[in-house]
This record gives structure tokens, sequence and C-alpha cells, in this order.
């Protein structure tokens, strides 16, 4: 990327005076054009982002006759302390963990071996890409709808159903979101449905990427295609995996659309599907405690300003993604 | 393989066909079953929308394509045919509405904004672009309650679910990196032809990054016609509702009508899996330079 900046705006430099004196007349072209933008930005990003931080000092409620009050650290201080506040939001920070600590390995390297899979020449590997494909357009919303199905307890299910009938009968019918145990896995699995073929467009396109070269010289050296793969193609997009790893991380902290439109409607355990994002709307638009959301907005943002940097950090190191 | 120090070295090139042979039926039986996983969901959704509710739900025969009829289409209008459920048209109206405006707002705000970071000179220019190159880290999430807060008047309007998503740091940024890899030959030819930083952008390299705007328009199409939690917020009337949040609802009516529901979910993927299909190569570009943040 910066190697590309410098080469445009090299050339450019010694003739950078004709052109901005024969423009005098549209000196505020520049700033006008980036307002509408600019402006847009500032209304609804940061602003609201401000907001939050000054909300979450204070007490304070959506149409309520009593004034907001400031109360200092006192939410984040209850976030941490009280003992009803702390152990829910520690709950759903550690749900949103989990599901990461299990969705970023497992989705990036399902990621990678996807792209591989699609990534060879075959009669037909069109339409095996477009069904891979095809949950890509999916809304989440739906996605939700079409899995609360799938997983439906009792043995009509349709997970129930096939898994009873690969085991002969051998396996009992499960309530799959229903079941704390299973619930965070049920949901790990559509989410992973939803949105893996993301992932591996990315990697796909960075496998594509890799010099040819490499690999005729890989197999000069009598390198057999399990040993490309580790010395050729992994290295190869190294950048491109961490990248898609933390990109899956940050989408693991905002987890909301499926997690919430199950648990109004009932059909999946609570407790163990609550996450960071669901708690800030339970907290703020359904209880009305705004300050308090406020403050798990912050946290959130934290969260994610760190996963960012880190990802800033790593590709840095290795001279730009 | 122990086999070939047996072959006599000219057969060697028989046995090593027959094992490619055998990786690529291989490599079709791994495709077939990975194929299956991610298809079957969407078979199941668009079959049962045709068959009885009673049965989309009746183990492995529910994928059996038996029974079809129109009636869970004719359902779903019949259900959603008062003022107080909202009607179905309406809801897709409003999606359609919502999303309409929000990408082709966001095609002219964001392109312009970029076309001035990436190729014109004013005091300010460099620190205002890293701002928003920091912006993008921010996602929605971070900012829907606060913003709730501050805009619950205009609470139940078309005009609040489309106006915060208009304005997008991380579309900046891709238009950016398109911008900068057009050749200043170029501009500089229609500025001699008279022609201001109006005319240059619209008529001179709009036309000439094309692909710019199909990235931007079919990643924030995907986004916008998926948009749950803002309505969630922002929406109570059904007659502003939009799909996303409306088959939600559906969704969760008792007694469940579950072939009804299919309908519902089929009549709202469907229209997008038909474009999906024809501009799948659109689709898969736009994603994989989605990647080039840097």
């Amino acid at each position: 990327m910066t190697t590309q900046t410098q080469q445009i705006q090299a050339p450019a430099a010694p003739v950078k005076r004709r052109p901005s004196a024969g423009l005098s007349g549209h000196r505020f072209a520049g700033p006008l054009f980036a307002s509408p933008a600019l402006l847009g930005l500032a209304i609804f990003l940061v602003a609201p982002f401000v907001l939050a931080l000054v909300l979450s000092f204070y007490r304070v409620q959506l149409n309520s006759p009593r004034p907001a009050r400031f109360v200092g650290f006192e939410q984040y201080t209850r976030l941490f302390t009280d003992p009803d506040l702390a152990a829910a939001f520690g709950h759903a920070l550690l749900n949103n963990f989990t599901f990461a600590v299990i969705v970023v390995p497992v989705q990036t390297v399902l990621a990678l071996a996807l792209a591989v899979l699609v990534n060879r020449k075959l009669r037909g590997m069109v339409v095996f890409r477009t069904f891979i494909f095809m949950p890509l357009v999916f809304p989440l919303a739906l996605t939700a709808v079409i899995w609360r199905l799938i997983y439906s307890r009792g043995d009509q299910g349709l997970l129930n159903a096939i898994l009873g009938f690969f085991s002969g009968g051998g396996l009992t019918s499960h309530d799959w979101l229903g079941d704390p145990t299973t619930a965070l896995g049920s949901i790990i699995v559509m989410s992973i449905w939803q949105s893996v073929s993301f992932q591996m467009i990315i990697v796909l396109a960075a496998l594509q990427s890799v010099p040819t070269e490499l690999y005729e010289a890989a197999s000069l050296d009598r390198a057999n295609k399990w040993a490309q793969f580790l010395n050729v193609t992994v290295p190869g997009i190294r950048n491109t995996l961490i990248f898609v790893a933390l990109i899956t991380t940050i989408f693991s902290f905002r987890l909301f659309d499926q997690v919430y439109l199950l648990s109004r409607s009932g059909s999946v355990d609570r407790g163990s599907t609550e996450t960071v994002m669901t708690q800030i709307i339970n907290t703020g638009f359904d209880n009305n405690n705004v300050g308090q959301a406020a403050a798990m907005t912050v946290i959130f943002m934290l969260i994610i300003t760190v996963i960012a940097i880190i990802q800033r950090a790593v590709a840095r190191q290795r001279g730009g993604v | 393989m122990a086999m070939s120090k047996t072959v006599k070295p000219g057969r060697r090139g028989g046995s090593m066909k027959r094992t490619r042979r055998w990786q690529t039926a291989l490599h079709y039986l791994i495709l077939t079953v990975v194929s299956l996983f991610f298809f079957l969901p969407v078979y199941y959704l668009i079959v049962g929308s045709f068959r009885p509710s009673a049965e989309v739900l009746s183990g492995i025969s529910g994928f059996v394509p038996t029974n079809l009829s129109l009636d869970n289409y004719t359902g779903v209008f019949e259900h959603l045919g008062s003022e107080a459920t909202g009607y179905f048209g309406q809801f897709a109206a409003v999606s359609i509405l919502v999303t309409t405006a929000v990408v082709a707002g966001s095609l002219v705000v964001n392109s312009m904004a970029a076309y001035s970071f990436a190729r014109m000179q004013w005091r300010g220019k460099k620190i205002i672009f890293l701002l928003v190159i920091v912006l993008t880290i921010i996602p929605f999430e971070a900012v829907a309650l606060p913003l709730y807060f501050m805009f619950s008047g205009q609470r139940d309007t078309i005009f609040i679910q489309a106006i915060p998503f208009i304005a997008n740091a991380f579309s900046i940024f891709l238009f950016y990196t398109f911008f900068l890899d057009v050749p200043g030959e170029i501009e500089e030819a229609a500025r001699l032809d008279g022609a201001g930083p109006f005319r240059t952008f619209f008529q001179v390299v709009v036309p000439i990054t094309k692909p710019a705007f199909a990235t931007v328009a079919i990643l924030t199409f995907l986004a916008q016609w998926g948009s749950y939690l803002w309505p969630v917020l922002m929406v109570s009337d059904p007659t502003v509702r939009p799909l996303p949040l409306a088959i939600s609802i559906f969704q969760n009516q008792q007694p469940p009508e579950w072939g009804q529901v299919l309908a519902f979910g089929t009549m709202f993927i469907v229209p997008v899996l038909a474009v999906f299909l024809v501009f799948q190569r659109w689709f898969v570009a736009s994603i994989s330079s989605s990647a080039v943040k840097g």
C-alpha cells in the first residue's frame, strides 16, 4: 500500500505548483468534496461515540422525568463489583471469549481448507463454488430462523432426525439450542455456515497471488504437496491468515443478531449464549438503563480497539499486509 | 506408495495416472459433502416453503419435495393482512427503499470524500484522513445505543433507518485505494480541457473506476439488506418495519406456521440469490478487495 502511494505522488511533485495555481478558483473544492461524508461521520459515528463516554458517567434513562445524575465511575465499578450485574456481565464477556477462542481458529483453518479445496481447476468447480458461497448473501436474521428449525428439539427436528438416521436410532434427540452445554456450540456452527465463505474468498485471493515460480522451485527440490503447502503456501499467505483471524475476532465480539433473535423467541438457553452486545441492548433498550449500557459500550469499544491495535502491530511487523 | 516399486519402469506413468484419478475422485467427494453442508439449509428453506406447515418439521422427510403448493405464500399474505400485523409488501418496500437510499447515498458521498483525500490538495487533509482511517475500527454496534439515545425522537421513520449508514469510513478507504491507481495524466488532460473538479470527477474519474463503485455497492447492499440491530432499536411501527425485523417477529407467532415462515424467508432471499447467481464474480471480487486493509 505505502509503496503505491509513493509511486503515484512522487512524479506529481514537480508539477505540483502549476495545477494548484491553475485551480485557485477551486480552492474549496477539496474540503467541499469531503464535507458531506465528514459531516455524516461526525454526527453518526464520532458524536455517539463521545456521547457513550459521557453517558457512562451518569445515571440516566430515556424519557424519564428524573434528570440525569452524575455518578462518576459508579457504573463501571458496579459492572465489576455489584453481584447481580457483575455475574451477568462477566458471563457475557466469557461467552464472547469462548466464542472467539473456538471460532477464530476453526473458521480460519476452515477458510483455508475450503480455499485450497476450490482452488483447483476441475470440471464443475463453478457449481461447487456457487453452493459454498451461497450463505454469504443470507442475512443473519434469516440464518437464525432457518437454523432454529434445523436445531428443533424432538425427533422431528432436522438435525436430530439426520443423526438418528445415521446412528440407526442410537443417538437420542437433543435440544440443541435449549441445552446450556450445546447452545453456544449450535450458534457457532450456524455462524460459521453463514460467514466462513467470506473469509474463504479473502484467503482464496491470497492463495492465487502466491507466485507460481515458488511452487516450481519447490517441486524441483522434490518437495511433496504437503511440504509445498507448509513451506510455500502458508508463509506466502501468512499475513492474510492473520488478517482473517483478527477480523473474525472482532466479529466474535460483535455477535448479536442471531443470539438476540433466538433469545426473544425463547428457543435458546440465555445464560450460555448472552453476549456483550445483547447485554448492552437488554440493559439500555429493554430495561432503559442507558448509563449502565453506555459503560458496557465503552468496555466493548476498548476490547475492539485492543484487537485492532494488535492487528496493526502484527501487520506492520511484517511490512504491511 | 509401496506398489510403485514393483511396477515396471515403463508402466509407472499409468500408476501415477491412476493415483491422480483417485485423488480427483476423492476431491469431488469432499467437494460434494462440503457443498451439501452449505446448500442443504438453502434447499430446506425453499422446498419447505412449498410444503404443508405440518410437514416442515417431520424429520428427514422434511427434505422430500412432496405435496408442493403455494398455500404458504397465500398464507403469508393472509396472515399479514391488517394494519396491526403490517403487510409483507410494506416490509419489502421499506427494505428496498432504505437499502437503495443507503447504497446510492454512500456511493456518491464516500467516493467524493475519497477522491478529495486521494487527489486534491487542501489544508488539514492529512490529519483528517488519518482520523477517518482510525474511525474504520469503530463498528456500528459500539455506537448503536448512544445513537438511539440521540435520535429517539425520530423513531419509526424511514429517514432515520437510512441516514446513519450513508457516510462510511471503510467505504471511503476502499474508494481511496482505487483512486490512487488512476493515472494522473487523465485528470491533467481533463483539466487542460477546462474541466473543473466536479466535471473531472464525475465525467472522467467515475467512468474509469466502475469496479470501485461495484465493490462498495455490493458490500453496502449486503450489510444493509440484513440490517437488524438498528431496526430493533428504532422501529416499532409495522408500517415502517424492514424485512429482517419483520421475519424475526413473524417467526415468533403462535401457533407457529413453519411453512409460512419459510415462505417469508424465501421471498426475503430469493431476489438476492438471483442477483448473486448472475453477478457472482462481482460479489467475490468485492469481498476479496475488502481485505486490502493495511
